[in-house]
């Protein structure tokens, strides 16, 4: 008797039972189950969704790696003298052992945490409502590792993902009636509970906090950081599209985050409309903040210059705008659902992130909050949308009884 | 006058297995039965008993709402058996059929002289007027109501479904007395798509002639209202399948009732699909087993597979439909299915799903669900396959709440289940939307009648 056999004994066995549906998320994700369709079609297309989840996971990857390394580096940059800038992408002094083993050392827990947390209080929700373990949680398990600081303690990841799952997703009904991102929910609580930790100019790089006052201590500033209390950047734009710089976890590489994108965009997964439109609101607002500068509206005194002349399209490749616009701001769940209303949201997301960037520099990063307050208004965005398609339908019918 | 529908919004489906044109004739059956859940929202009031002795024509049962609409014996034979279920719902009437069948004879009737009255007296009489439907709904006509516009579509989209062009050829003069006496019934103008100009409909007078083009649905009923007159509140419109023309009007012309239908036998499992002619009612048996089935693990549908109904290969033909479609069933596990590369299912996507890469490929579909049923979580992908100006994840959300006023404004009048057939196709989510449709249609029926 084979393992499928087995399984499908137990599964019957189990029917009905409390624990079915944590028995049945095991399962499923071994084998397709063998539900057949009643009532409706009778063939159905190969998609499920835990495919279409999949996909983003493996779009998501490669920003993994890449800030596995980059945890890595950042930190034996300034500690190891052996380890030098990195030249090229493919550089040996980036793609390295000592890179990795700091940067997994630092990474792996975030991801087993938030995967573990997140997932069990799915499974206990699904066992207590009874219905089955939806997938939703796949995609934000893995977005929570790369949009924290790496140094974050591991504690309070724990409370944000229970926080974010509970407060966030499960109250509204579980996944598809949420009506914030959850991993954004999770990056928020962070961000207003500990504001201290994350907001400030040690976190971002491993080691940081600790060596803070010594004599070789390490920096951890963001680009972000530095532009908004008036510096240079500090790094090349090569470094900057690379990802060879202090952020978050995975925000950093804008390359990997492009092929990300285009992955998303060929498998007809991910939103285009949405990812385009954020893209114009963000270089629209960044030129009208560039017109503003260059005409000598503010001075260069201002706390506002060095973010304002920020050249418009370098706040694409700085900070997590571009990761926000390209997995997160397209959550099917939160965003826009009308093909029109995508495009108003999506513009709306990259105009009023790069806004908070300039006029909130104590915490330049505004994406969070752009899409967090777009999320919110999405509803009434389609809303209006539909109001459209309602009004020409009242049309119709006034122009016949005329 | 003719005017040109293109759509571009669709999904061809297209599956092994398609149907031989050529016509044999099936073996005579020796049951027929007619399913009174073919007639959606009619309940039937039964006027003649067990044993009684039938002629093709003679009525079996009315609709308890409306004594006029009659429902006729397909055959002449013996009523053997009145089934029933639940609650002592009628589930099934078995005619015995007798090895020739006797006609009864409603006399003739020339459609381009006759009032409408008289047309309509006839069908009524003569056991077709559950042939013509209506919108909003998507049920049989009602009797009172007075339709702006009749549709006919003659045109084929869903996958493995009869080709039109084949089963009415050599049906000219039944087609033009059907549509000449229909169009007495209705102020407005009898609306017929055909694909091109070959068609058996596209020569038809008293009509107006549509070419439509573009993937499914373009062949549904409903794309073709939406693009030509779509019904605003408090309208209607009525729609005929083209197969129910011909008996409509042999009706006419002959003044007997013959329920001949050809049909396509379709389907991966079918061993030699192909046309065949027999009759509205008959046991599936008489030509599935005649074609022969690859496989033990079949299903039998009535009808296509995106709408039809699920019979067993013992049972028998529905009353509208033309085509028997017979497909593996899916009840297997898979291993990693969910996440392998997919070259033999059909997927809008191309997530790890290549039927992109391969779009005249034939496929060989089972009725596994490829997935588990979840929550709406995918947006826009229903637009991609659904051509009518409506928000189709809005109005099924609506009709989920039950929130009638939204449904309206939505254009529930618009819809039957069978335009949402693809929509629940492509779903990710594996949502039942035909269901939710016709619950809510059924709703808005119960409350605005």
């Amino acid at each position: 008797m084979g393992l499928k056999q087995k399984l499908h004994r137990l599964k019957e066995k189990y029917k009905g039972k409390k624990m079915a549906p944590a028995f049945n998320a095991l399962h499923t994700f071994l084998y397709l189950p063998n539900e057949t369709t009643h009532g409706g079609t009778h063939i159905k297309g190969a998609d499920d969704l835990k495919r279409t989840m999949n996909i983003v996971i493996m779009a998501l990857i490669p920003c993994l790696i890449f800030g596995i390394f980059n945890a890595g580096y950042q930190h034996n940059l300034q500690t190891l003298p052996e380890i030098t800038k990195a030249a090229g992408f493919f550089s040996g002094e980036f793609w390295n052992w000592a890179n990795f083993e700091v940067g997994a050392w630092k990474v792996i827990p975030l991801v087993l945490i938030s995967y573990g947390v997140g997932l069990a209080i799915e499974f206990m929700f699904a066992v207590i409502k009874g219905h089955e373990v939806e997938e939703g949680y796949l995609v934000t398990g893995m977005l929570v590792p790369l949009i924290v600081p790496v140094d974050i303690p591991l504690w309070m990841l724990v409370v944000a993902v229970a926080f974010g799952v509970v407060i966030g997703k499960e109250v509204f009904g579980g996944t598809g009636m949420n009506i914030l991102n959850p991993a954004l929910t999770i990056r928020a609580f962070l961000f207003f509970a500990y504001p201290t930790w994350m907001s400030g100019d040690k976190v971002w790089v491993h080691g940081a906090v600790e060596t803070a006052g010594q004599p070789d201590a390490i920096t951890g500033e963001t680009v972000l950081g530095s532009l908004a209390q008036g510096n240079e950047a500090g790094y090349s734009l090569m470094d900057m599209f690379f990802g060879f710089i202090p952020g978050s976890v995975g925000e950093t590489s804008t390359m990997l985050i492009l092929l990300g994108a285009l992955i998303l965009i060929f498998t007809k997964i991910g939103s285009w409309r949405i990812m385009v439109s954020s893209i114009i609101g963000a270089l629209v607002m960044g030129y009208m903040f560039n017109m503003v500068a260059d005409l000598g509206w503010i001075s260069e005194s201002s706390k506002f210059y060095a973010l304002m002349s920020t050249e418009f399209w370098h706040h694409l490749l700085i900070g997590g705008l571009a990761f926000g616009i390209v997995y997160m701001a397209t959550d099917p769940v939160t965003a826009s659902q009308t093909n029109r209303g995508k495009w108003i949201y999506g513009f709306l997301i990259g105009f009023i992130s790069v806004m908070i960037r300039v006029f909130n520099p104590a915490y330049p990063e505004g994406v969070m909050l752009a899409i967090l307050l777009m999320n919110v208004f999405a509803p009434t965005i389609d809303h209006y949308v539909v109001q459209g398609n309602i009004k020409r339908r009242a049309k119709r019918l006034k122009v016949k009884t005329a | 006058m003719s005017k040109d529908i293109k759509i571009r919004k669709g999904l061809n489906i297209r599956l092994k297995g398609e149907a031989e044109k050529t016509l044999s004739k099936a073996p005579r059956s020796r049951t027929f039965a007619i399913r009174p859940s073919d007639f959606h929202l009619i309940t039937p009031k039964m006027v003649v008993k067990e044993g009684a002795k039938l002629q093709a024509g003679d009525t079996i049962f009315y609709s308890k709402d409306n004594e006029a609409i009659k429902f006729v014996s397909p055959v002449s034979g013996t009523l053997t058996e009145i089934e029933r279920g639940a609650k002592r719902v009628i589930t099934r009437l078995l005619i015995e059929g007798d090895q020739q069948d006797t006609y009864k004879d409603f006399g003739k009737l020339d459609p381009s002289s006759a009032s409408a009255e008289a047309i309509k007296e006839l069908l009524l009489n003569g056991g077709c007027w559950p042939f013509i439907k209506q919108r909003p709904y998507d049920v049989i006509a009602k009797t009172d109501s007075e339709p702006k516009a009749i549709f006919i579509s003659g045109y084929t989209t869903a996958p493995l479904e009869a080709d039109l062009d084949f089963t009415l050829r050599g049906k000219e003069s039944e087609l033009q007395a059907a549509l000449t006496a229909l169009g007495k019934l209705t102020s407005g103008k009898v609306h017929v798509s055909v694909g091109d100009a070959s068609s058996p409909l596209a020569n038809m007078k008293d009509v107006s002639i549509h070419m439509v083009k573009g993937p499914h649905p373009a062949g549904n009923v409903g794309t073709q209202i939406g693009k030509i007159d779509p019904v605003n509140k408090g309208e209607v419109v009525w729609t005929v399948a083209a197969q129910d023309l011909v008996i409509i009007g042999e009706l006419l012309l002959t003044g007997k009732f013959n329920a001949e239908r050809i049909l396509a036998l379709a389907g991966s499992s079918v061993k030699a699909p192909k046309y065949y002619s027999t009759k509205i009612g008959s046991e599936v048996s008489t030509f599935v087993y005649d074609s022969g089935l690859d496989e033990e693990n079949v299903r039998v549908i009535s009808g296509n597979v995106l709408s039809g109904t699920t019979i067993s290969p013992k049972s028998h033909l529905g009353f509208y439909d033309n085509t028997v479609s017979v497909i593996p069933e899916g009840d297997d596990y898979e291993l990693f299915g969910w996440n392998k590369p997919i070259f033999n299912k059909i997927s809008p996507t191309r997530a790890f799903t290549f039927s992109w890469m391969m779009p005249n490929k034939k496929y060989e579909l089972n009725t596994n669900t490829n997935g588990e049923h979840r929550a709406f979580v995918v947006t826009g992908n229903y637009e991609e396959v659904f051509p009518l100006d409506i928000y189709p994840l809005q109005i099924l959300k609506a009709c989920m709440v039950a929130d009638l006023d939204q449904m309206e404004a939505l254009g529930m009048y618009e819809v039957a289940p069978e335009d949402f057939a693809l929509t629940e196709f492509v779903c990710v989510s594996k949502q039942p939307h035909q269901a939710i449709i016709r619950k809510g249609l059924d709703l808005m029926y119960k409350e605005i009648g």
